[in-house]
C-alpha cells in the first residue's frame, strides 16, 4: 500500500480524455508507490492505460485528478517550462521506436539532453562517451541512425536516456520492435543499469520475458491497478 | 485500371493548409495574368475604337500628335474643298477644322492637377463622330463661349458641374452639358467652338482637319492630291483609326511589356509552389503508392493520378483567380498618355478569350509544375516504397 | 551553436524542396527589387531636383509661352539670384516610330542656363565653343554614345512645334555630376530659335517656354513665387511659380496611377514570397511533429522548438533573399540598357535594398508563426503518436 518513502508516489490518480464531448476514462483512481532503486514492470492488455500511467510519471502528461509526486515534487503543479526543466533533470525516456533524430549522429543524439545543462564542452564529451561506452557502442559514435540496426538504435536511445544521470528511467515497450537476441541484449543493459547503477526503472511491456527481469510486476486492466 | 477520382480528391482535402496555400499562390498568379490581359484589352478598346474607318485626318507633316501640329487657314480651306469628302444633308462637306490645347484642372479628392485636352471643333464634329452622344445638359452653341465635357472629366475634376465656369485661355467658359464617347479617348476631352478658342488662346492656326470620306476607297486619292499640291505640301493625311492607334502605341506597349514581365515572374513562382506541394504529396504517400502498385495499378495510372491532382489544384486556383480578376472591371485607371500628354482613362475589360486564356494558362502551370513530382511517384520501386514506412 | 547546426541539417533533409523554395523566394525578391527600382526611377527627376531652383511657367498649362519681357522684371524681384529661360523644342530625330530616337531637345540661354544647372558638367573649352557658335549644341554623354555622336557631328532634326528642317553642330558633350543626372538631353541656343521665328513666324518671336530662378536664400522661395505670380495674375500670360521639386512632382503625379499599380504589384509579390515559404515550413514542421515531441520529452522548451522552426525559415528566406537581391542588379542594368529613353536614370537605390532585406527577413519570421504555435501547443503525447 502507499508508503511515503517511495521515490515515485502516485495518489488517487484519474486520467480521462475528451473526444467530441464524450469523456473516456483511461485510468481510474490509481495509487502506486515506487521505492528508490526499484525495477517495476507494468503489464496489461491493449488500452489498459499502462502507457498513460507511464506518461504521467514521466511528466509528459498531467492527471485529470489526483497527485503524482516524484522525488518530493508534485509535478502536476509545475508550469509548462518548469515541467520541461524538471524532465531534463529527472527523467530518462526510452521509446519503443527509439525516436532518435535522423539528422544527428549517435554522438549528437546522446548529447542532446546535455545541451540543456551548463556543462563545458569537455565535460559534455566525457559524459557522452561514457554513456556510449556503457551501452557498448563506443565504436559507432559518428554513425547516423539509418546506418544502425534496431538493437543498436535502441542502445543509443538508452545512452541518451541516462547521459544526464536522471532520477528515474521510464521505458515504453523497449523491446517491442526488436528480435529475440537484440531484445535480450537490451534487457541485460536495463538490468545492469538497475543493479549496478541503482537506477529506478519503470517499464511498460507486453513481453513476459522482459517482465521477468523486473523486481515487481503490476497489472493494469481497464484503467485499474491490481 | 484507373485510379478512382475520389482518391485524388480526398488526398487534397486531408492536407488542407498546404492545399489552401498552394491554391492561393495559383489564384494570385492567374489573377495577375488575367488582369494584365484585361488592362491591355481595356487600353486597346479605348484607343482603337476612337476613330472611324471612313474618316481621315490632316496634320502638319512629321507632327506626331495634334498638339504639335499646325495647319494654317489657307491650307485648311484647300483641304476642305477636296472632292473626296462626303457632303452632309445641308450640302456642305463633312469636315471639322480643330485645335487642341492642354489645360490643367484640379482633380477631385486630391491636390493633384491633371492635363486635359481642350478641343475646338466645327459644327460637323458630332456627325464625324457618331459614337459621341450628349448625355446631360445640351450641346454648346457655336459662336458662344460654351463648352461640353466628356464624361470622365465630369467625374474626375473639380469645378465641372453644369452651369459652372472654367477659366482658361484668358476667358471664362460655361459648362452646358456632358457627352459620352463610348469609352474612347474623347471621354477625357472638353469641346467648344474652334472659332472662339483660337483667338482666346492666341493661336491663328488649326491643329488638324478631320473629314468624312465618301467611301474608304477614296483615301488614297485624297492623300495623293493633298500631299502633292504645293499649297498644302507641309500637310500629311492619315486614317483616323491609325492616328489614334499610334497615339496609344507607347502606352500600350509599355503596359504590355511590364505586364508580360510581371506574368512570367509570377508564373515561375506559382509553378515552383505547385512543384513543392506535389513533391511533398508524393513523399508523404510513398507507402500508398507502393501499395497501389503492389495491388496492380500501373505506373501510367499513378502518373495520371498525380497529374490530375495537380491539374485540379491549378484549375480551382485558376477559377478563383479569374473571379478575383473580374472584380477589376470595377476599377478605372486614369493617367497621362505618354503620346498625347493628356489625361486618358481606361478600364479593365474582361472578354471570353481572356477567360479561356487564363484557364489554359493555369492548367498548363499545373501540368508543368506537377509533372516531375508525378513522374517520381510513377518511377518508384514497389519494395522500397513499402519498406519506407 | 548547436541549434544552428540542427537547423542546417534539417534544411538539408529535403534538398530538392529546400532548393526549390530558395529559388522561388529568390525570383520573387528579384522581381520585388526590380519593381521598386522602376518606382524609384520614376521619381528620379523629383529626387534630383535642386533645393533652391524654381520654375516659372504659364499657369494654364506649360504649352503656352511666356513673354521674353518677363526676364528683366523677374530679375528685379528681391531675393532672386539668377534667372534663365528655356523652350521645349521637341522635333523628330530620324524615324519617330522608334522611341529610342527620343531625347529631350531644349533651347536655352547659354550664358545662364548651365550655370543654374551645375550638375551638367561641360569641359571649359567645349563650353567656349558652344557659346561662340549660334547653331551649335551640347549633348549628354549617354545620348552621344547611344547614337554615336561625336564633337563636330551635325544632328538633323525635323521640327514639329517649330516646323522646318533644323541642323545643329555638336560642340560639347556633358557628363552628369553623379548617377542621378540625366545624360540624354540636348541643349542649343535660344537665340538661334528666336531668330528663325523672327523670319518665318514673327508672331512667335520672343516666346519663352519657362523661366528658371535661383534664390539666394531658400527661405525666400515662397515669397518670391508669390510675387512673380501676383504680378502677372491678370495679364495675358499669367504665371505659376513653384520649386523645381514640385514641378517635377506634378509630372510624376500625372502617371500616379501607373506607379500605384506597380507598387501594388510589388506588394502582391511579397504575398507570393510568404506563400511559397510558408508552404514549405508548414510541411517541414508537420513532418517533424514527433521529433519536436521527443525534444520536449528531453526537456527542450517551446522556445527551443520555435527557434528551430524560425531558424530554418529565416535560413531559407535569407538565402533566397540574398540571391534575389544580387540578381536585381544585373536585371536592372539590362533593363536600363534596353529602355534608355524611358528611364534615363535607373539605379537600384539603397531604400530598395533595405526594403528587400526587410521583406525577406520579415517573411522568414511570419512564415514560422503558425507552425511554431502549433508545435508549441501540441501536447507531447499527441506529438509522439503522430506519423508526420
Amino acid at each position: 500500500m502507499a508508503q511515503n518513502n517511495g521515490i515515485i508516489t502516485v495518489q488517487h490518480v484519474t486520467k480521462s480524455y475528451r473526444r467530441d464531448s464524450i469523456e473516456i476514462p483511461v485510468l481510474r483512481d490509481i495509487s502506486l508507490d515506487v521505492p528508490s532503486g526499484e525495477f517495476l514492470a507494468l503489464m496489461g492488455p491493449s488500452g489498459s492505460g499502462k502507457t498513460t500511467l507511464l506518461n504521467l510519471i514521466a511528466g509528459i502528461d498531467r492527471p485529470s485528478a489526483g497527485k503524482v509526486v516524484v522525488n518530493g515534487a508534485e509535478i502536476g503543479m509545475l508550469g509548462e517550462s518548469e515541467l520541461a526543466q524538471w524532465r531534463a533533470r529527472h527523467v530518462g525516456f526510452i521509446f519503443q521506436f527509439y525516436n532518435l533524430l535522423p539528422v544527428l549522429t549517435a554522438y549528437e543524439n546522446v548529447e542532446l539532453p546535455l545541451l540543456l545543462t551548463k556543462l563545458s564542452r569537455k565535460e559534455k564529451r566525457e559524459h557522452v562517451e561514457a554513456a556510449l561506452n556503457l551501452v557498448g557502442l563506443g565504436d559507432r559514435i559518428h554513425h547516423y541512425p539509418k546506418q544502425l540496426s534496431g538493437g543498436q538504435e535502441q542502445r543509443v536511445a538508452i545512452a541518451r536516456a541516462i547521459v544526464s544521470d536522471p532520477t528515474i528511467v521510464v521505458a515504453d515497450e523497449p523491446t517491442g520492435d526488436l528480435d529475440k537476441i537484440s531484445a535480450q541484449e537490451i534487457m541485460d543493459l536495463l538490468e545492469r543499469l538497475n543493479k549496478e547503477f541503482k537506477k529506478t526503472i519503470v517499464m511498460v511491456t507486453h513481453d513476459p520475458r522482459a517482465a521477468e527481469r523486473a523486481h515487481q510486476v503490476r497489472h493494469l486492466d481497464k484503467g485499474e491497478l491490481n | 485500371m484507373k485510379i478512382p477520382f475520389s482518391y485524388t480528391w480526398r488526398s487534397l482535402w486531408t492536407r488542407k493548409l498546404t492545399t489552401v496555400l498552394t491554391l492561393g499562390g495559383i489564384a494570385l498568379v492567374v489573377f495577375v495574368f488575367a488582369s494584365v490581359l484585361m488592362l491591355s484589352h481595356g487600353v486597346e478598346q479605348t484607343m482603337v475604337d476612337t476613330g472611324s474607318d471612313d474618316n481621315a485626318m490632316a496634320f502638319r507633316r512629321s507632327a506626331n500628335s495634334e498638339l504639335v501640329s499646325q495647319i494654317d487657314r489657307d491650307a485648311a480651306n484647300i483641304i476642305k474643298s477636296a472632292p473626296e469628302i462626303a457632303l452632309g444633308p445641308d450640302g456642305k462637306p463633312v469636315v471639322s477644322t480643330e485645335i487642341v490645347v492642354i489645360i490643367n484642372l484640379h482633380k477631385k479628392g486630391s491636390n493633384d492637377m491633371g492635363n486635359i485636352s481642350v478641343r475646338g471643333v466645327s459644327p460637323a464634329a458630332m456627325t464625324l463622330r457618331p459614337q459621341v452622344q450628349i448625355v446631360s445638359g445640351q450641346m454648346f452653341h457655336f459662336g458662344s463661349r460654351e463648352v461640353i465635357l466628356g464624361s470622365n472629366i465630369a467625374k474626375q475634376f473639380q469645378g465641372t458641374g453644369i452651369g459652372s465656369q472654367l477659366r482658361f485661355g484668358d476667358a471664362y467658359w460655361t459648362v452646358v452639358g456632358y457627352f459620352d464617347a463610348g469609352g474612347t479617348g474623347f471621354d477625357s476631352e472638353i469641346w467648344g467652338d474652334v472659332e472662339q478658342m483660337m483667338p482666346a488662346f492666341g493661336r491663328p492656326v488649326f491643329s488638324s482637319v478631320t473629314m468624312h470620306l465618301k467611301s474608304s476607297s477614296d483615301y488614297d486619292a485624297l492623300k495623293a492630291r493633298i500631299e502633292k499640291d504645293p499649297r498644302t505640301q507641309y500637310t500629311e493625311i492619315k486614317h483616323e483609326k491609325v492616328y489614334y492607334r499610334e497615339q496609344s502605341a507607347l502606352m500600350s506597349d509599355f503596359i504590355k511589356i511590364m505586364g508580360l514581365l510581371v506574368t512570367i515572374i509570377f508564373s515561375i513562382g506559382a509553378m515552383i509552389g505547385a512543384m513543392i506541394t506535389m513533391y511533398a504529396a508524393v513523399a508523404n504517400r510513398t507507402v500508398e503508392i507502393g501499395t497501389m502498385r503492389a495491388i496492380g495499378f500501373r505506373r501510367r495510372s499513378i502518373l495520371g493520378a498525380f497529374l490530375v491532382e495537380s491539374v485540379i489544384l491549378s484549375f480551382i486556383g485558376g477559377c478563383a483567380g479569374i473571379a478575383l480578376a473580374s472584380l477589376m472591371s470595377l476599377v478605372r485607371i486614369s493617367t497621362v498618355n505618354f503620346g498625347t500628354f493628356s489625361e486618358l482613362a481606361f478600364g479593365f475589360t474582361l472578354s471570353p478569350q481572356i477567360v479561356v486564356s487564363a484557364m489554359v494558362f493555369s492548367v498548363v502551370m499545373g501540368i508543368v509544375g506537377g509533372f516531375l513530382p508525378a513522374a517520381r511517384a510513377a518511377r518508384m520501386n514497389i519494395l522500397e516504397a513499402l519498406r519506407s514506412a | 551553436m548547436f541549434i544552428i547546426r540542427l537547423v542546417l541539417k534539417n534544411a538539408l533533409r529535403h534538398k530538392l524542396r529546400t532548393l526549390l523554395t530558395i529559388l522561388g523566394i529568390a525570383i520573387a525578391v528579384m522581381s520585388f527589387g526590380f519593381m521598386r527600382t522602376i518606382v524609384t526611377a520614376w521619381y528620379a527627376g523629383v529626387e534630383s531636383s535642386a533645393a533652391n531652383r524654381m520654375i516659372t511657367r504659364q499657369s494654364v498649362s506649360f504649352i503656352f509661352p511666356l513673354p521674353y519681357a518677363y526676364l528683366q522684371q523677374i530679375e528685379q524681384i528681391p531675393g532672386v539670384n539668377e534667372v534663365s529661360y528655356a523652350n521645349w523644342f521637341g522635333g523628330v530625330y530620324k524615324d519617330q516610330a522608334d522611341w529610342n530616337n527620343f531625347f529631350p531637345r531644349i533651347a536655352i540661354d547659354p550664358e545662364t542656363y548651365l550655370t543654374l544647372y551645375p550638375e551638367f558638367v561641360v569641359p571649359a573649352d567645349q563650353m567656349a565653343d558652344f557659346k561662340r557658335e549660334r547653331n551649335s549644341c551640347v549633348i549628354g554623354k549617354k545620348m552621344a554614345v547611344q547614337h554615336g555622336f561625336k564633337l563636330g557631328d551635325i544632328i538633323p532634326i525635323e521640327g514639329d512645334i517649330y516646323p522646318g528642317h533644323w541642323e545643329f553642330v555638336v560642340r560639347g558633350i556633358y557628363t552628369g555630376k553623379d548617377a542621378t543626372v540625366d545624360e540624354t538631353q540636348m541643349f542649343f541656343h535660344w537665340d538661334y530659335l528666336n531668330e528663325r521665328m523672327h523670319v518665318e513666324s514673327p508672331g512667335r518671336e520672343g516666346n519663352v517656354g519657362w523661366y528658371i530662378l535661383s534664390v539666394r536664400n531658400a527661405a525666400d522661395m515662397p515669397r518670391v513665387a508669390k510675387e512673380v505670380d501676383d504680378r502677372y495674375q491678370n495679364s495675358r500670360a499669367p504665371t505659376k511659380t513653384e520649386t523645381e521639386r514640385e514641378f517635377q512632382q506634378s509630372f510624376v503625379s500625372m502617371s500616379s496611377a501607373i506607379i500605384s499599380s506597380l507598387e501594388a504589384v510589388s506588394y502582391v509579390i511579397i504575398g507570393i514570397i510568404l506563400l511559397v515559404l510558408a508552404n514549405t515550413i508548414v510541411m517541414a514542421a508537420r513532418e517533424r511533429t514527433k521529433e519536436y515531441a521527443v525534444l520536449k520529452t528531453l526537456g527542450f522548451s517551446r522556445f527551443h522548438i520555435t527557434g528551430l522552426i524560425a531558424g530554418e525559415s529565416l535560413l531559407i528566406a535569407s538565402l533566397g533573399g540574398a540571391i534575389g537581391l544580387a540578381l536585381t542588379f544585373p536585371l536592372a542594368r539590362v533593363f536600363a540598357a534596353g529602355f534608355p529613353t524611358f528611364f534615363p536614370i535607373f539605379n537600384v537605390e539603397m531604400i530598395t535594398i533595405i526594403l528587400a532585406v526587410t521583406v525577406a527577413l520579415g517573411a522568414g519570421i511570419i512564415a514560422a508563426v503558425l507552425p511554431s504555435a502549433r508545435a508549441a501547443r501540441m501536447p507531447i503525447v499527441d506529438g509522439l503518436r503522430s506519423i508526420g
